[in-house]
């Protein structure tokens, strides 16, 4: 605690406190274009402002659920920084008029939720936290609240259902979970990353943030860079830079001088990249990404595959993370992601059919009826259904080729 | 049947929610921690803490696969197969493991998703532990040091120790 | 109201309802699998998706509430595709066995997948294995193998049974439903989720592989087994009946039925009914049975006078058998000396007097009071009724329960007045509610009434048969003074509204009116009563005094119903003549004369009527036992030999003169009883306004095996209804009049056929003046007996009791299925009474009252007041062993055995 207060933690909440401006904070960070750094990039200030004025209590829920495949940025926060966390959350629940937040980490963060829970008791002790905070008449409590294993429960209404103690599956939109979400109450979700940077957004000014990145990718944010790369890990990054900067720059290029051949730019549910120009001189922009190339940031994560990489191994893999972690509400996630995940394991175990392939753009249909469209459209209730489905059209538009050499063609059956 | 210390810790977690459903999940942690795995009984004790059955208790946490429904030993020890440690040697790490333990009633080795911890991938927890940059041989060294006591290890519900 | 347009069709909804209601509602079925119009949509099969314009993708309509101008598109190329890839992922791990399915024949996904899917799977990998069916409860299997995970069953537990003792378990294509391994899913709501299923992943043990759908003929018909008549479709094959579902009806049960109204019709077809008359213990013939009957009847009126003879029960038969043996009793017989309640109701003139509520009133209600016995064991579909106000509706509920319920989870406020006192509790509720408020809680619950706008629904019933029911008459009394205030009755047994309307009680004649008002009656009937007669306790005490001689009981056994069993067992050992007509020997007829065998249950036709006076038809399904006879017939056969000829052949001529006499009947018919949807509400006048007629209901219970996974509901068509006057109805009776059981499934063509008869009463007849309803209808004098309780004995606790719903009658005894689901008895008290006595939980203690004793196990249950107990009635260990119904409280010792 000493160690951070030196670093100036909680120096911005006796500010805002201070200041008791709620709208300051709500004018700083709509001018700073924050996007919820969750994986659906969301304007913060936008979703405060829908918050209704209904008189029922509201909610503060933080998202640490980070269980998206190769997405490791929030545990960093957690583990490293858990007084910036906090502060985080004491300065949005003022805005938002929360007297009750609870921070949702995944149950595997056993480690960050005591960093956290030792913060939070630090900040309590030090009135930071709890009841007339500072002598300002503001309540705050922060329950922390471990999951226990269940990628779902970062999809926000799954969060909450989960947060009160059901099983995590999401919710029928709308309505919202900021009209109707904890308790049947308004409730805020954000991710870690996003309440960590509104402290850093009121400490440069909203207007200053804004100037880093491009268009509406203001800011910084971080990435977790993994995979065949020399230097994996989680970086800030700066909105604007090109793929190539960030691969072979800031992550130092392939592993052994191998070549590149395909890699993952928004985590696991989005389409992927390959080893092209066009590709690799992408600027790092949430929309141009999208408009350009089909495919989005995500969560941060960048997944960077070598020359000798199996694409229908990784995609298999990933089809098998997403059947195991379909909540099985929904019928085309719960039975189509199985059978995706069966198909995919003959084809690349050397067991594969001459027509698995369309076989799988078939199965992906009835759970994504545009298969190879971005943004996917889905027949699910949720954005999990159609993520295998990113995988398979991945395979399809770069690797047809090298899927049908593995599998036979059609000619040859 | 939470421990007189537990049955404290149980309330005063129950406290902590609006709802009493809402604790669930973490005294289906603290059970776990204490009996080494979520049992038919305890999963009836919540049921009363939490104001609800011992069918919904059941129905919350086979949800989640943290909560292990049969006994399995002192040490969890999960493997992160998933896309980053494919690649670097997580299966490797696993298969050597799974084989090494397969028999022994106290450590329970388990395939899971990522655990972000890709950066440093291959990784694993043990009682929700992290262990990274492993190799098969470190795993195992780290699985032997834990029973030898020469690492404390968490509660098997990555409580603490 | 707003418009939509589906499939360009535009049609007028409400804002907010759901779009796949609405096209159902106007012809357009989209399938589904998860929806279900009685409980919330959760959207998660997504055999529903359609094309909404405007919106990305496609929305399930099951979810997608409708708003002004929404355009909808069910049958695009789209929407067929999404329809065919999730039927064949539905189809991925369902196996495909339907031969030796039980649901095979009447599967909502096999028939989906004609209609709507694709031809053939192409999934050619490993189906998901579970072990085969494993049972969930002593009457529920489950075979997790065919489990679409609809989620119907486990919504069905938590929502509306409120026993959410199954669940989903384990996650995505592993999910499986699931009760915890130490609880079964003993819910008395079971069997619905049986029906509800959409595949034959749940079955029923008493039902499994007894039959085929499509060998099954059906009838629509009512439930016997409690007040509430749940409305069912009475399945057989070869002449035994199999099955029962629930029909939805809006009124009365929402689809619903309770477990023992589903499996207790197996008693029908037990080894042990009577099937043959017999006399002096010996079969004989029924004109030697009849004949001996008569005699007995004659020589005891000749020797001894009317008032000499008695007549108990009549609650439950039909309308008309209640009619008749009223007609007997008191206009050929001429005794008053009549009771259909056997000391666990209320006065009659209460039941019938008072501002009655419809169940539907609930949902509206400003509060509802809560009087009444746990209605979870009494009446189990009031019970769902009354949760769904509370839950749904948000209606708060005012509690006078003295021991904890079913309902006590969703009660507002507690007013918890001990055992005796509930009388005086209302008074101060009332008190409240004009400003003077005894204290912080009735304050709470008269603010809560204030606060809100529609009537009070008091639910009114006997919520302790160890004390006189003065203080629940004196609460009543109390209540009955406000503005507005509506009372649903909660007595218990089957058709015993319809008893006390037929005139089943002292003092009272057919039609809501006292024995003053006879006229209506006496155009018809030989003789009226003039002074009123003995309730049933009167009846008891006269046959040991010895000034009744001859008792008839009428499918009635005091023994094991009347409160207090040791003074039933004196008088029936005393009375020296019993003439039973009943389906079943038991302990108070087995000295009777005469035993007169009668039909039960799906074994006749006629009408019934539930606990907020409506009258509905029930349906002959099956031929009769033996040679059983309907009890009407037996009356009238009896009446004959006593010189009065009804001249009455068919049921429906007797439910004609029922009418004709009864004021409260005033313009039905049992052409409209037959094709009006949800029967009439009684006095029939009064409720004219919600009469519906059937438009066609062939389609669905034509015999062909109603579709049981959706709610079976008529599609009723309102038409006007202009009620006719007595005579008119008499008239158009006898033009109607069929083969009883044929009435119902043949309205289907003949709405307007009906519609005229109904509607049409002509010049002559409206100029015939027939008594005019209002006039004579009873109405409660409020007038309520003092309470004067026993004083505390301190080493006493004070004993509660009330029905339990697997109780010891012939429906539990003789049903096979559900005989086994009754658990012991046991005694509960406060966890400090248990203290007090110093044993354990569960250990076997010594209770003992003025009346008796025996050894029970004691059991410590929450929310029970300190110096209370509770024990449930029947048995040989029930607490009709100890009442004693002379004292206004039953003060019982406990001692622990040495
Ligand atoms: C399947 C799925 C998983 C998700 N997982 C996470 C997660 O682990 N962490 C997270 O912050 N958001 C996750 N999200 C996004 C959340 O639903 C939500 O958009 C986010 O928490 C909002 O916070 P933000 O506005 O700060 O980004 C997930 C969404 C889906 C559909
Ligand atoms: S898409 Fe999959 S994970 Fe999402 S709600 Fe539906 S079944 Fe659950
Ligand atoms: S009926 Fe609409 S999703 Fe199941």
């Amino acid at each position: 605690m000493q160690r951070a207060q030196a670093d100036g933690a909680y120096e911005m909440w006796k500010e805002v406190l201070r200041r008791a401006d709620v709208q300051w904070i709500h004018d700083e960070v709509k001018a700073s274009g924050l996007r919820g750094r969750g994986g659906a990039n969301f304007p913060t200030a936008i979703k405060w402002e829908s918050l209704p004025d209904n008189g029922l209590p509201r909610h503060l829920v933080i998202n640490g659920d980070e269980g998206e495949p190769s997405t490791f940025k929030d545990r960093v926060l957690l583990e490293g920084d858990p007084h910036a966390l906090v502060e985080g959350v004491c300065i949005e629940a003022y805005r938002i008029g929360s007297h009750r937040a609870f921070i949702y980490l995944r149950g595997e963060f056993a480690l960050g939720a005591d960093r956290v829970q030792q913060a939070i008791n630090e900040a309590r002790a030090a009135g930071f936290v709890g009841t007339n905070i500072l002598g300002s008449g503001f309540d705050l409590e922060i329950v922390v609240h471990r999951g226990a294993g269940a990628y779902i429960c970062g999809e926000e209404s799954a969060l909450i259902e989960s947060l009160e103690g059901k099983r995590g599956m999401p919710r029928i939109k709308p309505p919202l979970p900021i009209h109707v979400g904890l308790y049947s109450q308004p409730t805020v979700v954000n991710n870690v990353e996003t309440v960590c940077t509104i402290t850093h957004i009121l400490k440069m000014g909203g207007a200053e943030y804004a100037k880093l990145g491009v268009n509406r990718s203001t800011g910084t944010r971080l990435a977790a860079i993994s995979g065949h790369v020399k230097q994996p890990g989680v970086y800030e990054l700066e909105f604007g830079m090109t793929l190539r900067d960030i691969i072979f720059g800031i992550a130092g290029g392939i592993r052994d001088d191998k070549q590149l051949k395909f890699f993952l730019p928004g985590g696991a549910s989005f389409q992927w990249l390959i080893n092209s120009d066009e590709h690799l001189d992408q600027v790092y922009d949430i929309d141009d990404i999208s408009a350009k190339l089909g495919t989005t940031l995500g969560s941060g994560a960048i997944m960077v595959y070598d020359q000798d990489t199996d694409p229908l191994l990784v995609a298999w893999r990933l089809a098998k993370f997403y059947a195991h972690e379909s909540c099985g509400k929904c019928t085309p996630c719960r039975e189509g992601s199985g059978w995706i995940e069966k198909v995919l394991y003959r084809m690349s175990h050397g067991l594969g059919r001459p027509n698995d392939m369309d076989a799988l753009l078939d199965i992906s249909a009835g759970i994504s009826p545009d298969v190879m469209k971005a943004p996917f459209t889905q027949t699910t209730i949720c954005p999990l259904g159609p993520s295998p489905v990113s995988a398979v059209a991945s395979l399809q538009k770069w690797f047809r080729a090298e899927v049908e050499a593995a599998c036979g063609t059609e000619a040859q059956a | 049947m939470f421990t007189d210390a537990n049955k404290k810790r149980a309330t005063e977690i129950v406290a902590l929610y609006p709802k009493a459903h809402s604790a669930i999940l973490p005294l289906a942690h603290l059970a776990q921690d204490q009996d080494g795995w979520l049992s038919p009984e305890a999963m009836d004790e919540i049921a009363d803490y939490c104001d609800t059955t011992a069918a919904d208790v059941q129905g919350v946490c086979s949800f989640y696969t943290m909560y292990k429904r049969r006994p399995c030993g002192n040490l969890v020890v999960s493997v992160c197969t998933n896309v980053t440690c494919l690649v670097v040697g997580g299966p490797e790490v696993l298969e050597r493991l799974e084989h090494k333990y397969a028999s022994d009633h106290d450590v329970f080795v388990e395939e899971v998703e990522c655990l972000a911890a890709c950066g440093n991938a291959p990784s694993m927890q043990v009682n929700y532990e992290y262990h990274e940059h492993l190799t098969p041989e470190s795993a195992e060294q780290i699985v032997e040091d834990y029973k030898a006591g020469r690492l404390v290890a968490r509660g098997v519900s990555g409580g603490l120790a | 109201m707003i418009n939509v347009t589906i499939d360009g069709k535009t049609v007028e909804a409400n804002p907010g309802d759901l779009l796949i209601k609405v096209a159902q509602e106007n012809g357009v079925y989209i399938p589904r699998f998860c929806w279900h119009d009685r409980m919330k949509p959760v959207g998660m099969c997504r055999m529903c998706l359609v094309e909404v314009e405007g919106i990305r993708g496609l929305p399930p309509a099951c979810t997608m509430p409708v708003a002004e101008g929404m355009v909808c598109h069910t049958e695009t190329p789209a929407v067929k595709q999404a329809q065919d890839d999730v039927l064949e992922f539905l189809l991925v791990n369902h196996p495909l066995d339907c031969p030796v399915c039980d649901r095979g024949g009447e599967c909502p996904l096999q028939d989906t997948t004609l209609a709507f899917g694709p031809g053939e799977s192409r999934f050619v990998e490993e189906k998901r294995h579970f072990e085969k069916p494993i049972p969930i409860s002593d009457v529920v299997l489950l075979d997790r193998e065919r489990c679409i995970q609809c989620a119907r069953c486990t919504r069905f537990a938590d929502e509306i049974a409120g026993d959410p003792l199954i669940s989903f378990v384990d996650r995505g294509g592993h999910t499986q439903v699931l009760n915890h391994p130490d609880h079964p899913f003993a819910s008395y709501f079971s069997g619905n989720v049986v029906q509800i299923c959409p595949v034959g992943a749940l079955t029923a043990k008493p039902y499994r592989f007894r039959a085929r759908p499509w060998d099954l003929a059906t009838v629509e018909t009512s439930c016997g087994q409690c007040a509430v008549q749940c409305r069912g479709a009475l399945q057989s094959s070869s002449n035994r009946l199999v099955r029962l579902l629930g029909v939805d009806s809006d009124a009365v049960n929402h689809g619903w039925l309770c477990d023992k109204g589903r499996y207790g019709f197996e008693y029908v077809h037990s080894d042990a009914r009577v099937r043959e008359p017999q006399l002096d213990g010996k079969t004989v013939s029924w004109p030697q049975a009849l004949d001996a009957a008569a005699d007995a009847l004659r020589s005891a009126r000749d020797l001894h006078g009317a008032e000499s003879i008695a007549f108990l029960g009549g609650a439950r038969g039909t309308n008309e058998d209640a009619y008749a043996i009223a007609r007997l009793a008191k206009g050929v017989i001429g005794t008053d000396n009549v009771d259909s309640q056997l000391g666990d109701g209320l006065p009659a003139e209460l039941i019938l007097g008072v501002n009655r509520a419809a169940i539907a009133d609930l949902d509206t209600a400003a509060a509802i009071v809560l009087l009444a016995p746990d209605l979870k064991e009494a009446l189990p579909v009031l019970h769902l009724r009354l949760r769904r106000a509370a839950l749904e509706c948000n209606v708060p509920i005012i509690d006078f329960s003295s021991v904890p319920h079913g309902l006590t989870r969703e009660v507002t406020h507690a007013l918890a007045p001990l055992p005796g006192e509930q009388g005086k509790r209302a008074e101060q509720l009332v008190g409240a509610l004009n400003g003077n408020a005894a204290d912080a809680i009735v304050a709470a619950a008269a603010a809560t009434i204030a606060g809100r706008s529609g009537n009070i629904v008091v639910v009114l019933g006997r919520s302790n048969l160890a004390e006189r029911s003065d203080a629940t008459v004196q609460a009543a009394a109390a209540l009955a003074g406000l503005a507005n205030v509506k009372f649903l009755s909660a007595l218990r047994r089957g058709n015993v509204h319809g008893a006390l309307e037929a005139g089943l009680a002292p003092g009272i004649l057919p039609g809501r009116v006292t024995i003053e008002h006879r006229d209506a009656v006496q155009q018809v009937w030989r003789t009226a009563p003039e002074v009123p007669g003995l309730d049933a306790e009167g009846i008891l005490r006269g046959a040991i005094d010895g000034t009744i001689k001859t008792l008839v009981l009428v499918g009635a056994d005091p023994i094991a119903d009347f409160p207090d069993r040791a003074l039933a067992i004196e008088a029936l050992n005393a009375v020296g003549t019993i003439i039973a007509l009943d389906g079943f020997g038991n302990a108070s007829n087995q000295r009777a004369k005469v035993m007169l065998p009668v039909t039960m249950f799906g074994e006749k036709s006629g009408t019934t009527t539930n606990l907020e006076g409506r009258m509905q038809r029930v349906n002959q399904k099956v031929s009769p036992e033996g040679i059983a006879m309907d009890d009407w017939r037996i009356a009238s056969e009896i009446a004959l030999r006593l010189g009065d000829d009804f001249d009455l052949e068919l049921v429906d001529e007797i439910t004609a003169e029922m009418i004709k006499v009864s004021p409260a009947l005033a313009g039905a018919t049992p052409a409209l009883l037959a094709s009006s949807h949800d029967g009439v509400r009684i006095p029939v006048r009064e409720h004219a306004t919600e009469i519906k007629v059937r438009k066609n209901n062939a389609g669905l219970l034509d015999g062909e095996g109603a579709v049981s996974w959706e709610p079976i509901k008529a599609d009723v068509e309102a038409v006007d209804v202009e009620l006719a006057t007595h005579e008119s109805a008499d008239e158009s009776a006898d033009e109607s009049a069929g083969e009883a059981g044929a009435a119902v499934i043949d309205s289907g063509e003949t709405p307007s056929a009906d519609k005229a008869t109904i509607t049409a009463p002509t010049a002559e007849a409206s100029a015939t003046v027939a008594p005019t309803a209002a006039s004579v209808l009873l109405t409660w004098n409020r007038i309520a007996p003092s309470v004067s309780l026993p004083g505390r004995d301190a080493y006493a606790v004070r004993l509660v009791s009330g029905p339990a719903l697997y109780d010891h009658g012939n429906a539990v005894n003789a049903s096979a299925s559900i005989v086994g689901l009754r658990g012991p008895s046991k005694l509960l008290v406060s966890a400090a009474d248990l203290q007090r006595l110093g044993v354990t939980n569960g250990t076997e203690v010594h209770v003992a009252s003025a009346k008796g004793a025996f050894n029970i196990a004691v059991h410590a249950a929450r929310g029970i007041t300190q110096g209370v107990a509770q024990l449930a009635m029947g048995g040989e260990r029930g607490a009709n062993a100890l009442i004693d119904v002379g004292s206004s409280a039953t003060d019982v010792r406990v001692e622990t055995i040495q």
